[in-house]
C-alpha cells in the first residue's frame, strides 16, 4: 500500500516537475512533427538524413557550425550512413579547416570535425536539437515529451515554417516575426523556401519537408548513437524482466516454509 | 557486543582457522550477511539496498567517465561530447550517471519518509539517523557538484546561483563564496575543485554507508510494528527473525531488478527527460537563462528558499530584531538548511511512545499530509517565483517546520495510541492467516466444477 502510494506520488512529482518547469516561460507556438526517431522503437530514416544533410550543407553551414560533430561519423551505422567514400569525397569539396601543422587552410578529412561557423554569430547545431525543448503538448500535460522525446526537432521545424513575413528593424538589425521564436521576433532571416533545394531521389523540397528533414538531421548530430541506446535500453529492460521473473520465483520459494510455518501457528 | 543473539562463524578447517585468528574478516562478514532481520519487514525496506547500489552504480559508471572527461573551462563541455560520440559506450555510461543520480534521489526520498512514517529515527537507532541525515547532505553536495561539470548553461548558473547562497551569510558571506569558488565568479578553479570534490565525496559517502549499516546491525532493524526482537535468548530471536541472506538478499534483488526494469527504460528511451534542455548549451557568463532551475530532486528545498521574501512577517520581524543582520536572502538559506535540520533533530522531537505510525491514528494524517506538502513543494519550485505560487510555497513551507516543531511534540501528549503487537512473529502470523483467509475466500468465490 504505502510503497504503492509513495511510488506514485513520486512519478506524479516527478511528471509535473519537469514539463511544468520547461513550460514555464514566455515560448512561442510549437506544433507536433511525427517523426520517425519518436517512441521506444522509433528509427531514424536514413534517407530523411541525408536529405537533411544537403539542407545543411546548402544551406545553414553558411552560417551554422557543427563543431562537435566528426565527419566520419556520416558513414556511421544508424545515421546518414554514408558510404565511406562519399563521406572523404564529401568533407574536402565543402569544408576548409586550418591546420597548424601547415599553418594554412587545407579541405577537411573525414577524420575532422565539421568546423564551426562564428562569421554571423549564429548559434552551433551540433546539439541544438537538444538544447531546445517543444510541444508540451497534448493540453500541455507534456506527456508527448515523456514518449516521444524533448521536442527539440519539432522547436526547429516550428521555427523554420514558423515567419508571419512581418520584419522590422531596431537599432540597426532587422527582426524577421516569427511564432516559434520565444519573443516573437528573431533575427535570421527565413533561411528555407520551397525548392530551395533540389533532392536527388526526387523527394518533395516544399518548405514543411526542408524543414523536417533538416531537423530530422539535427536530431542525428545531437544524438548519434540513438539507435545504439534504444537498443541497449530494450536489451536491457528484457534481460532484467526475465531475471525479475526469476527472481521472483526464488524469492517466492525461499519465502514457502517460513510463510507455511506461520500459516500453520497462526492456527 | 550488543544485538540480536545469533550463530556466529566457527572456522573448521585449518586455514580458515588460521586466517580467523590474524584477521576475523571471514567473521565479520558471515555476521554482516547473516544478521537477524525481522520477519515482517514489507516493500519499504528494499530502498536501502536500491541505494547501495546507486552508490556502486555511480561510483563505477564515473570512474569510467573521469578517464574520458577534462576538467577545464574551454574543453570540458567538448569532452562530453567526445564521451557521447567516440568513447566506446561512452554515450550509455553517461546517460546511466545522469539518470543514475536520479534513481539515487527518488530512493532515498522513500527511504527517508519509510523511516518517518514507521518511526525508524526513535531511539535507540537516533545515530544511524543522523548519519543517514549526512549522508543525504552529502548527496546533496555531490549531485550539485557533478551536475556542474559539464559545464553547459544550467552547470554554470546552478552554481553561480548555488555559491551564492553562501555569500548571503552576514560578515563572513563572501569570503566564504570566494573560497568556495576559488575566485570572484564561477571560473576554471571553480570547475577544477567541484570537480576533485565530486571525486572524493562519494568514497566519503561509502564510508558513512558502512557506519550507518554497522548502526543499525548493533540496534537491529526497525520494522513495521516498531516492536523490537526479543533478545533474552537465541530461540526467541530467531522466532521473530530470519538471517538476512538468503531470505531479504533475494527479495532485495528482486525488488532491485524490477525497479532497474524502469531505469533503463528511461535511460534507454528517453535519457534527457529529466535534465535541462540549456545544459546542452555550453556556459556562457554573458548570456543569462530564462529561469534558472535545479535538478528536480533540490525543488522541495528550492521552493522553501524562495518562500521567504521580505514580504512575509516572519522575515521582517527577524530583520527587526537583528538590526538588519538577518536580511531575505539571507532567512531563506537559513530556512532551507534548517528544513534539513529540522528533520535530523526529528528523533527529539517526536514525544510520542509508540514507535510505528501505524498504530498513531493522528500522526497517520499528519504524515500523509507531510508526504503531499513534499510533492507540492517540489512542484512549487519548479514554478516561476510570481503569485499564486509564491503564497502557495509559503504555506506549504511553513508546514514542513509546523510539522517537525509543533505537531510531533504535542501529537506525542495529545494522541492516544492503538497498542502494536506484542511480537513481531504474532504480527507475522496475523499477516499470513489473513492472506491465507482471503486467498481461501477468493478460492471459494470460483464455481466448482
Amino acid at each position: 500500500m504505502m510503497i504503492k502510494k509513495l511510488t506514485l506520488s513520486a512519478v506524479a512529482a516527478l511528471a509535473i516537475g519537469t514539463s511544468a518547469a520547461l513550460a514555464a516561460g514566455d515560448e512561442g507556438h510549437i506544433h507536433d512533427v511525427d517523426f520517425s526517431f519518436e517512441g521506444p522503437f522509433g528509427a531514424f530514416d536514413q534517407m530523411q538524413l541525408q536529405r537533411g544533410l544537403q539542407v545543411y550543407t546548402e544551406v545553414c553551414s553558411a552560417c551554422h557550425g557543427l563543431q562537435y560533430v566528426p565527419i566520419r561519423t556520416l558513414a556511421d551505422e544508424g545515421g546518414p550512413q554514408l558510404p565511406e567514400d562519399q563521406v572523404r569525397a564529401y568533407a574536402s569539396q565543402n569544408f576548409e579547416v586550418f591546420d597548424a601543422a601547415l599553418d594554412d587552410y587545407r579541405p577537411a578529412a573525414e577524420t575532422d570535425n565539421f568546423p564551426k561557423n562564428t562569421a554571423a554569430g549564429a548559434p552551433d547545431l551540433s546539439m541544438m536539437a537538444k538544447a531546445r525543448a517543444g510541444f508540451h503538448g497534448p493540453y500541455g500535460t507534456g506527456l508527448s515529451q515523456l514518449f516521444n522525446g524533448m521536442g527539440g526537432p519539432e522547436y526547429i521545424t516550428s521555427l523554420l515554417t514558423g515567419y508571419t513575413g512581418e520584419e522590422k528593424t531596431e537599432a540597426g538589425v532587422t527582426l524577421y516575426e516569427n511564432t516559434a521564436f520565444p519573443g516573437g521576433w528573431i533575427s535570421m532571416a527565413p533561411p528555407l523556401d520551397d525548392d530551395l533545394v533540389e533532392f536527388a531521389d526526387g523527394h518533395s523540397a516544399d518548405l514543411h519537408h526542408l524543414a523536417e528533414d533538416v531537423s530530422a538531421f539535427l536530431m542525428w548530430t545531437a544524438e548519434p548513437k540513438m539507435m545504439a541506446r534504444k537498443q541497449a535500453g530494450l536489451t536491457g529492460v528484457l534481460f532484467l524482466v526475465l531475471l525479475s521473473v526469476l527472481l521472483y520465483l526464488t524469492n517466492k520459494r525461499i519465502w514457502a516454509p517460513i510463510k507455511k510455518q506461520a500459516k500453520l501457528a497462526a492456527k | 557486543m550488543a544485538g540480536i543473539p545469533h550463530d556466529h562463524y566457527e572456522p573448521k578447517s585449518g586455514i580458515e582457522k588460521w586466517v580467523h585468528t590474524r584477521l576475523p574478516i571471514v567473521g565479520l562478514m558471515y555476521d554482516t550477511l547473516m544478521i537477524p532481520t525481522p520477519k515482517n519487514l514489507n516493500w519499504m525496506w528494499i530502498w536501502g539496498i536500491i541505494l547501495t547500489f546507486c552508490l556502486a552504480l555511480q561510483i563505477v559508471t564515473g570512474i569510467i567517465l573521469v578517464m574520458h572527461y577534462t576538467p577545464h573551462v574551454d574543453l570540458a563541455f567538448a569532452s562530453i561530447e567526445h564521451i557521447m560520440r567516440n568513447v566506446n559506450g561512452g554515450h550509455f555510461i553517461r546517460y546511466l550517471h545522469m539518470n543514475g543520480a536520479s534513481l539515487f534521489f527518488i530512493a532515498v526520498y522513500l527511504h527517508i519518509f519509510r523511516g518517518l512514517y514507521y518511526g525508524s529515527y526513535k531511539a535507540p537507532r537516533e545515530i544511524t539517523w543522523i548519519i543517514g541525515m549526512l549522508i543525504y547532505l552529502l548527496m546533496m553536495a555531490t549531485g550539485f557538484l557533478g551536475y556542474v561539470l559539464p559545464w553547459g548553461q544550467m552547470s554554470f548558473w546552478g552554481a553561480t546561483v548555488i555559491t551564492g547562497l553562501f555569500g548571503a551569510i552576514p560578515f563572513i558571506g563572501e569570503p566564504i563564496q570566494t573560497w568556495l569558488l576559488g575566485g570572484p565568479a564561477v571560473d576554471n578553479a571553480t570547475l577544477n575543485r567541484f570537480f576533485s570534490l565530486h571525486y572524493l565525496l562519494p568514497f566519503v559517502i561509502a564510508a558513512l554507508v558502512a557506519v550507518h549499516i554497522w548502526a543499525f546491525h548493533t540496534t537491529g532493524n526497525n520494522n513495521p510494528t516498531g516492536v523490537e526482537v526479543r533478545r533474552t535468548s537465541k530461540a526467541e530471536a530467531e522466532k521473530d527473525t530470519v538471517p538476512f541472506w538468503p531470505y531479504f538478499v533475494i527479495k532485495d534483488v528482486f525488488a532491485l531488478a524490477v525497479i532497474l526494469v524502469v531505469f533503463f527504460a528511461i535511460v534507454g528511451f528517453m535519457p534527457n527527460y529529466l535534465g535541462h534542455p540549456d545544459n546542452y548549451i555550453e556556459a556562457n557568463p554573458l548570456v543569462t537563462p530564462a529561469h534558472i532551475v535545479p535538478e528536480w530532486y533540490y525543488l522541495p528545498f528550492y521552493a522553501i528558499l524562495r518562500a521567504f521574501t521580505s514580504e512575509v512577517w516572519v522575515v521582517q520581524f527577524a530583520s527587526f530584531v537583528t538590526g538588519g543582520i538577518v536580511d531575505a536572502k539571507f532567512f531563506g538559506v537559513l530556512a532551507m538548511f534548517g528544513a534539513i535540520g529540522v528533520m535530523a533533530v526529528v528523533p527529539w522531537l517526536d514525544t510520542s511512545s509508540v514507535r510505528s505510525g501505524k498504530y498513531r491514528p493522528m500522526f497517520k494524517w499528519w504524515f500523509w499530509l507531510l508526504a503531499i506538502d513534499f510533492v507540492a513543494l517540489m512542484w512549487l519550485g519548479a514554478m516561476p517565483a510570481e503569485e499564486p505560487y509564491a503564497t502557495f510555497s509559503l504555506i506549504a513551507a511553513a508546514y514542513w517546520f509546523a510539522y517537525f516543531l509543533v505537531i510531533l511534540p504535542l501529537l506525542g501528549v495529545i494522541e492516544k495510541p492503538q497498542t502494536p503487537p506484542e511480537t513481531i512473529e504474532a504480527d507475522f502470523n496475523a499477516k499470513m492467516a489473513k492472506k491465507a483467509a482471503k486467498a481461501a475466500g477468493r478460492k471459494s468465490q470460483q464455481p466448482a466444477e
